[in-house]
């Protein structure tokens, strides 16, 4: 068995009266691909923040590449990568200039970061484009430059925060092979998507609905166990009872 | 009609169900007003005084006695040793310093003239001109009563006299000028953020797609901040009177209809705004630096423009505020009536209807 | 005539930098459902924006139910509703202040066309008090849908209603408008979601700016040139390198669980291939024929 690298146990964010996150216990091991699903405002975004150290849980225990969601979250935040669909990189920097950046933050050497950046821009081909700000950018290289400047330092885990959206189907999938690219040098990956054949991608997936994890297995085996043919149908069958939304 | 209504009755409950927006904007009047009133005057009073009295005679004396009398000083501490006054004034409590001779009184009747020597503290010369002006004022007061028993041939004596605000309160120059902010903040930068707002979550997309009358939509926008603005001035006014002791000596229908024509032309200017922005970061900024700044610059009631090098005065003459300002003090300070400001008047409007042809022109009835 | 038509119809973004929209053409029949489908940046806003007369053509014409997008823009206004893309109505205003409002300014009143709103209406009424920005993703929606049609509008545009939103609220408003549709409400739909094509009566795909084509879902998936494959492998992306590095593979794409692919060889034995997998050392294979998807359409006429 690998070992966990994010690990909840009942974990919990109430904001009020109002639970968003209720009691949710899970594992991803390392080098693995969680897909975290869930309908709108099924709690997914809270459950993501308190990961990423950025909500402190309001009861429940979690550690993310070994540090305590509570006390550690400074230490959680050295060790991961973050990426969403609203904010990635900056429009008004190039791209050599946000690789840099990310990569400062994160604490790279200056020469860790020449190396990395040339081999950041010869992954994507952006050879010609490396000067160009990145708002001048179609919205697929984007997504795919930031992914790749969210695992510059290569951190234990990823979060994706719906990071296809919108993108056409062969950015997407080529967003997808990236992805795979950094599972092979042990990264974990977990992502929330509304496309239902990304699920399929993941090795396992999840599926929140009002504040917990209706379900969690392999792709095949939820379809199985929900006699579905599809991820689609099964999310369906799950979230059509979904009480609350964003 | 029925469309414009429900326009107008969907502001108001933009406007209302803010809550917290609502209280700053009726806030901020009564606490600038209180601001300017209380703590920023220019007037200096109980200014801390040191007296050093080497002669310590009757006429030495009789000069501290007024001093004290006076609510504009208070004599800190006395010495007789000249060298203390700079350490005491490094110590920033006291800012003058009023030292006697020796032999004071001596010369004043033998020599007819006598040397006293006032020290003020200068790193803030507005507050030392101040004071020295007053001792000096005082002195003489002191020297008339002298002269009065033992007369003294072929003497000038200016007669000052400060019409309109005799005591030289600070508030009365603030009022007209808060107000003229006050209504520069609210229907500026109230009405542009509030239209640049639809433009950001695209309602303003619907509105534009529909048949009503785009511009319509705008004028909606102004209605509420008419009547929040209209309001303001109301507890600008009372506070002033009840709380300032500045009563309106002039007409009050006059200087709510002139108040009326100056938020139209505040209005205008954030529609302008509204028109050429399209975040409401921009829209708030501009109004800000572009209208807030200047207001307070070259209005007048901060700074008074005739210091000024010329082509700032040329400047001043396009800031709405300027002209408020003006007509604002006409009615209020020196109570005069139309006839007096119709000028200042007819400038201001024509600023709101160039504005309001020019917002006009510019608004577009498509996204640009 | 037909209620959209658009003819070489082109916007270009400062000052002859960023072609947004590229010569498009096509025309909506009466009572149509018809998608633009395309992924974000393609140029589908800016087509809706033209259509509502709230952006002026640098280039073409259109017109709406017969009237100019550019002459007639005030006629247009009174006779089409319009949903823009993510939310857009007044979050501090309830749900009913909401509709009303709309229904004011399109100068009609909610009873008036009640029938039409009806069945979305009554999911809405228990939450009529509440404010529109404390709805849910899907409610709101509905809202908006609501609003848009108000006023019984010869076309419905709707710019993008199901992006971001989660399957089950997209498929309730797929529902929901295919209900309009027995209304004899013309409605022309955006989304980035290929799956969504099959619902429509005819589609047009864009990309970049350029139509690609327009047609029946039925017809572009049965103009799709090769046969593909449904291929699976107990490890997917050794898989997908594996067909990528085959001299035999076409075209190669990951679908859901499913790799998708086309051969240079149509008469190719499936057998061969498989043989051919095994050898490369992979386990587990599936392989069998799959008809294409508007996907595969699409990515198709993307890498041509």
């Amino acid at each position: 068995m690998r070992e966990a690298v994010i690990k909840t146990d009942k974990l919990t964010k109430r904001f009020g009266e109002f639970i968003a996150t209720n009691a949710i216990s899970f594992e991803v091991q390392q080098g693995e691909i969680f897909g975290f699903l869930g309908a709108n405002g099924a709690g997914k975004t809270t459950a993501m923040r308190m990961l990423c150290g950025l909500l402190i849980p309001s009861s429940g225990a979690g550690t993310v590449a070994g540090f305590d969601v509570y006390k550690q979250t400074e230490k959680i935040k050295k060790s991961i990568g973050y990426m969403s669909q609203k904010f990635s990189l900056y429009e008004d920097l190039t791209v050599l200039e946000n690789i840099r950046f990310f990569g400062g933050i994160y604490g790279l050497s200056n020469q860790q970061l020449k190396a990395k950046s040339i081999e950041l821009i010869h992954r994507l081909n952006l050879q010609k484009d490396k000067d160009r700000l990145v708002g001048t950018l179609p919205l697929g290289w984007k997504q795919k430059l930031s992914f790749l400047v969210a695992v510059l330092h290569s951190p234990k885990v990823v979060f994706l925060d719906e990071p296809t959206g919108g993108v056409d189907p062969v950015t997407r999938r080529q967003f997808w092979e990236l992805i795979y690219e950094s599972v092979e040098n042990s990264i974990t990956v977990f992502v929330t998507t509304h496309y239902m054949d990304e699920a399929e991608y993941c090795n396992r997936v999840s599926i929140m609905v009002d504040g917990k994890i209706e379900a969690l297995d392999t792709p095949g085996n939820l379809k199985e166990k929900y006699g579905a043919t599809s991820m689609d149908e099964v999310f369906y069958q799950l979230a059509r009872g979904a009480k609350r939304g964003e | 009609m029925k469309q414009f209504l429900a326009l107008i009755k969907k502001e108001f409950a933009h406007v209302l169900r803010d809550r917290k927006t609502l209280l700053i904007l009726f806030g901020m009047p009564v606490v600038q007003i209180l601001i300017f009133g209380f703590a920023l005057t220019n007037e200096v009073k109980n200014a801390k005084v040191l007296v050093v009295d080497q002669a310590n005679d009757i006429a030495s004396r009789q000069i501290i006695d007024k001093l004290e009398a006076s609510r504009y000083f208070e004599i800190e501490e006395k010495s007789n040793n000249v060298h203390e006054v700079e350490s005491t004034f490094k110590q920033g409590q006291v800012k003058l310093a009023v030292v006697f001779p020796l032999n004071f009184h001596h010369d004043l009747l033998h020599q007819n003239s006598a040397q006293l020597q006032v020290i003020a503290d200068a790193s803030d010369p507005n507050t030392a001109a101040t004071l020295t002006n007053y001792v000096n004022s005082i002195v003489q007061d002191y020297t008339t009563d002298l002269n009065r028993s033992e007369v003294m041939p072929y003497q000038v004596t200016t007669q000052v006299r400060m019409l309109y605000n005799p005591q030289l309160k600070g508030a009365h120059n603030f009022v007209p000028g808060v107000m003229a902010l006050v209504l520069m903040l609210v229907c500026v930068m109230m009405t542009a953020v509030s239209i640049v707002k639809e433009k950001e979550t695209r309602t303003m997309e619907i509105l534009l797609a529909s048949p009503f009358k785009p511009i319509l939509v705008i004028v909606a926008k102004t209605v509420p901040y008419l009547l929040l603005s209209l309001i303001n001035l109301v507890s600008i006014l009372l506070l002033s009177v009840f709380v300032l002791d500045l009563p309106v000596n002039g007409s009050v229908l006059l200087l709510f209809a002139e108040s009326t024509l100056f938020i139209i032309t505040c209005l205008t200017i954030g529609i302008f705004i509204s028109v050429k922005t399209s975040s409401q970061q921009v829209a708030m900024l501009i109004s800000l630096m572009g209208m807030l700044l200047p207001t307070i610059l070259f209005s007048g009631f901060m700074f008074p423009i005739e210091n000024m090098p010329l082509p700032l005065q040329i400047i001043s003459n396009a800031i709405p505020a300027k002209w408020f300002y003006i007509i604002a003090k006409a009615i209020m300070i020196k109570g005069l009536g139309f006839s007096a400001i119709w000028r200042e008047t007819l400038i201001l409007a024509g600023i709101t209807l160039v504005l309001l042809m020019v917002s006009l022109k510019s608004f577009k009835i498509r996204l640009s | 005539m037909k209620a959209v038509t658009l003819n070489g119809l082109s916007k270009v973004y400062g000052k002859g930098k960023a072609i947004a929209v590229n010569k498009v053409s096509f025309e909506v029949s009466n009572g149509e459902l018809f998608g633009l489908i395309g992924p974000d940046g393609a140029g589908k806003t800016s087509i809706f924006r033209m259509l509502t007369t709230l952006l002026l053509p640098d280039g073409g014409s259109a017109s709406v139910i017969g009237l100019d997008v550019v002459k007639d823009h005030k006629k247009i206004r009174s006779r089409v509703g319009y949903m823009p893309g993510r939310f857009s109505l007044y979050p501090d205003l309830t749900v009913e202040e909401n509709l009303t409002f709309f229904a004011t300014i399109f100068n009609t009143r909610l009873a008036e066309n009640y029938h039409l709103i009806k069945d979305i209406y009554i999911q809405l009424e228990p939450f009529k008090k509440r404010m529109a920005g404390k709805l849910s993703g899907g409610m709101k929606q509905k809202l908006a849908l609501c609003c848009a049609l108000i006023h019984k509008p010869a076309v419905l545009f709707l710019d993008e209603p199901t992006t971001g939103v989660d399957p089950v609220s997209r498929r309730e408003f797929w529902e929901m408008l295919k209900q309009l549709k027995q209304q004899a409400i013309t409605i022309v739909v955006s989304t980035p979601y290929m799956d969504e094509a099959n619902l429509c009566d005819r589609i047009g795909l864009i990309q970049s700016g350029d139509l690609l084509t327009v047609d029946t879902p039925a017809n572009i998936i049965s103009a799709y040139p090769e046969q593909l494959y449904a291929v699976k492998a107990d490890n997917m992306p050794a898989l997908l390198k594996t067909l990528s590095a085959y001299d035999e593979v076409l075209s190669n794409n990951a679908f859901g669980e499913y790799a998708h692919v086309s051969f240079k060889d149509q008469a190719i034995e499936v057998n061969v291939v498989q043989s051919y997998l095994q050898q490369q050392g992979l386990s587990g294979i599936e392989l069998r024929r799959t008809p294409a998807t508007i996907e595969d359409c699409f990515i198709k006429r993307l890498s041509n």
